[in-house]
């Protein structure tokens, strides 16, 4: 069993390396280091070596420490669906929606809430793209509606029943005491309540945001940093087509 | 370092920018806006809230019977001084709480009118040159270290702890303090009043926690023995209110951009210009360094490609601002260090950009922002990403630096991660000094030929500009791609054309003319 646990790699493997730093509102003396030793050791952490402690500001002190973990995990049985399994170009992706879908799949984005910050909605949808990877405006098989930053997530529903939407994407790009997790499952809570969930392929996106924490939301997938426009595009792609064929079948 | 740039072309910018800026000033001259009627009666000392939390100011401009919103609140209000004899603070509660109404107040002459108002206009500008004086005194005695000023941001919601806040990054050498707003902030139509403890993204706006701040910050700089400034936002909706609020709490700087709220906030532009008229002549005179907001275009699209903008924004900020009074010690033009990482000397290009302001506004704080566009959760790269950018910026002279945060794109700045941003600012810049001076610019070379092709640039897009004219120019999505139509976006109900009689006692006075109201 403890040969498939894998634990950290600092230069021998099993050796457990970790590193830390962290904050206390102490003054800083070597008792605060102690302090900060022994804070560690409750982590459950072993070896612990505090490599620097000083004073940052008056009443708080800062400390690097390194450590070792005695946990390891099994990474083999670990299972993190990923929503960027299919991997396809816009070609591809135009040709597959006129064949298995043969309309123009409806999407609409916004940032909700008080989000002010457009940068990942814009680098999906935006014609231009993100790493000269173009955005979803640019593709025949979509018809997109960017509505903006701070958008109420009720006015998006309101907006997607009146359209039509085939597809939500929300983005969540600053976030304070988990303002981005509250305003994602409302969105999820009005569109249950308006008896739209079903038919809407619901996606959120975001620097924090992961595909495992979109699915405990209720999301069909989730896309964080780093994330392509084709990628996003292909997950909307083969959920509707999947949805369609479901529907014909049954 | 000095690079050589067309001067020539520097001069053709400019006389594009005041061809651009003439018509939308003459705009301007004719009409005013709810926002700018609200700092009138701020600044006669209206204050407080009424049922609902709504403030006083607001239910003052809202109650003004339509036909005499054109000649301007002030004299509405003069009159109701005039009859009843209060002051204006107690006015605004009467009013606010229905025992008078401005309408009742119509029969009472002009000259009345214009009459009780003077003192109380004299007495606001008295105390704003007041809070000037402090400040230059507090400067004088209390001396800032040499520029780039260390500027951060706190942002916590809760203005109690963006004070702690404050106060530590203050310790660890931080020279300006922003209290970032809430992230709706922008979009209300009023100023929330009182001391506040939540927010989103950040802090309220609001007179009481502009003193709280001043307040600690005031002690922090008597304790370190050098003045921290303090800087909150004149964007939005109630971009003239928040500058007359931060005149009278002797805030040091403000976020005003010209077009920014248009662009980015799809705030109506006839609006946005109005209000940054009048918030700008009293920046002016309330010796307020504006910041503007160039960094937007850097954000949303590609930096290499939108620097032609970035300057082409800054000609056009830097004549509204001379319009409106301001002179180039107080016009922080904006820029920011945006540029891919990955990209092949695209150090280089950040330092072309950087030197090129310098040399075109070489007389204005300039304001330099931080990398956030490709910042990521590697805290690592991101705290060698902001080495390079303290480097650019104290190589090439900038005023006001933004310092950039190794969590940038990850949560709202840690009172840790401020500390170790301002350890990177100071030991670049300390280690550097004087790096700037010491080296030339290779004549043909690859920063030259880069600067000389921004500019070039942006006197295309600054010809086009004039040509169509900025509102349509902006209806043309020229500016950062986006579309704005003139009479579209939030705020337009609350635009109106002046009356040719129309009262503003504040405006010629605060361009040093003698108050005539």
């Amino acid at each position: 069993m403890n040969g498939t646990l894998v634990k950290p790699y600092g230069d021998t493997m099993n050796d457990g390396k970790v590193q830390l730093s962290f904050t206390l509102p102490i003054e800083w003396s070597e008792a605060a280091d102690e302090a900060a030793r022994q804070l560690v050791v409750k982590m459950g952490l072993r070896d612990v070596q505090v490599v620097d402690g000083r004073r940052i500001a008056s009443g708080f002190s800062f400390f690097v420490v390194y450590a070792s973990t005695p946990h390891g995990v099994d990474a083999a049985a670990i299972h993190a669906p990923t929503a960027r399994a299919h991997a396809m170009e816009m070609d591809e992706i135009d040709a597959y929606i006129a064949e298995r879908i043969g309309r123009k799949v409806r999407v609409a984005g916004a940032c909700i809430g008080t989000d002010a910050h457009t940068v990942g909605i814009d680098a999906i949808l935006n014609m231009k793209g993100y790493k000269g990877d173009y955005g979803l405006e640019r593709y025949r098989g979509f018809e997109t509606f960017n509505l903006g930053s701070q958008v109420a997530a009720e006015d998006l529903v309101a907006f997607a029943k009146e359209h039509a939407i085939d597809a939500i994407l929300a983005s969540q790009v600053v976030t304070q005491k988990g303002s981005d997790l509250r305003n994602f499952t409302e969105l999820t809570e009005l569109l249950e309540a308006e008896g739209l969930r079903d038919r809407i392929v619901l996606i959120c996106g975001g620097p924090r945001v992961t595909n495992l924490m979109a699915s405990e939301l209720g999301y069909d997938a989730g896309f964080g940093r780093g994330t392509l426009p084709s990628e996003v595009a292909a997950f909307i792609a083969v959920s509707l087509a999947d949805r369609f064929s479901r529907a014909t079948a049954s | 370092m000095q690079i050589a740039i067309d001067r020539a072309a520097v001069d053709r910018c400019r006389t594009l920018a005041a061809a651009t800026v003439a018509p939308v000033e003459e705009f301007i001259a004719s009409h005013s806006t709810v926002s700018v009627e609200r700092a009138v009666v701020r600044l006669l000392g209206v204050d407080g809230v009424g049922a609902d939390d709504v403030p006083v100011a607001n239910l003052i401009v809202d109650t003004l019977p339509a036909g005499q919103r054109s000649r301007g609140v002030a004299l509405a209000f003069g009159r109701a001084l005039a009859e009843t004899g209060l002051d204006p603070l107690t006015l605004g509660q009467a009013i606010a709480s229905g025992t008078y109404a401005l309408a009742d107040f119509a029969h009472v002459p002009e000259a009345a009118a214009t009459g009780a108002l003077r003192p109380h206009v004299e007495s606001a500008l008295a105390h704003v040159r007041g809070r000037r004086e402090e400040r230059r005194a507090m400067l004088e005695r209390l001396p800032q270290q040499p520029p780039p000023l260390l500027y951060v941001i706190v942002a916590s919601g809760n203005i109690y702890e963006d004070r702690t806040a404050a106060v530590a990054a203050a310790e660890a050498g931080a020279q300006v303090i922003a209290v970032i707003r809430s992230t709706g902030q922008s979009l209300l139509d009023f100023v929330p009043f009182g001391p506040t403890t939540e927010g989103f993204g950040g802090t309220y706006a609001t007179q009481a926690n502009f003193r709280i701040m001043r307040t600690a910050l005031d002690d922090v700089s008597e304790r370190l023995g050098r003045y921290v400034m303090l800087t909150n936002y004149a964007s939005g909706l109630c971009m003239p209110e928040i500058a007359a609020m931060a005149a009278v709490e002797r805030l040091d700087m403000l976020l005003n951009d010209s077009m920014y709220g248009i662009l980015f906030r799809d705030i109506n532009m006839k609006r946005t210009f109005i209000d940054q008229h009048f918030s700008r002549a009293l920046n002016a005179y309330s010796g307020i360094i504006i910041n503007t907001g160039e960094d937007n275009y850097l954000t949303t699209a590609d930096a290499v490609e939108q620097a032609p903008a970035v300057l082409a924004s800054q000609f056009i900020n830097e004549e509204f601002a001379h319009r409106a009074g301001l002179p180039d010690a107080q016009i922080g033009l904006g820029d920011a260090y945006e540029i891919d990482p990955d990209r092949q000397d695209g150090f280089l290009y950040q330092v072309a950009q950087a030197q090129l302001a310098r040399q075109i506004f070489p007389d204005a704080p300039l304001k330099y922002m931080p990398p956030t566009k490709h910042m990521t959760g590697d805290v690592f790269k991101g705290h060698l990403i902001d080495a390079l950018f303290n480097l650019t910026s104290v190589m090439t002279g900038q005023n006001i630096h933004l310092c950039g945060m190794l969590t940038e794109a990850i949560h709202t700045p840690y009172l840790a991660d401020r500390v170790l941003s301002l350890e990177n600012a100071r030991y670049i810049m300390n280690t550097a000094r004087h790096f700037g001076d010491e080296i030339a610019v290779r004549p043909g070379g690859r920063i030259e030929r880069r600067a000389n092709e921004v500019l070039s640039d942006c006197e295309t897009l600054l010809e086009r500009v004039a040509e169509m004219g900025l509102m349509h120019a902006i209806d043309a999505a020229t500016f950062a791609d986006v579309k704005r139509s003139p009479d579209g976006g939030r705020g337009f109900e609350g635009v109106f054309e002046r009356a040719v009689d129309y009262v503003n006692p504040f405006e010629r006075a605060l361009r040093g003319e003698p108050v005539t109201a």
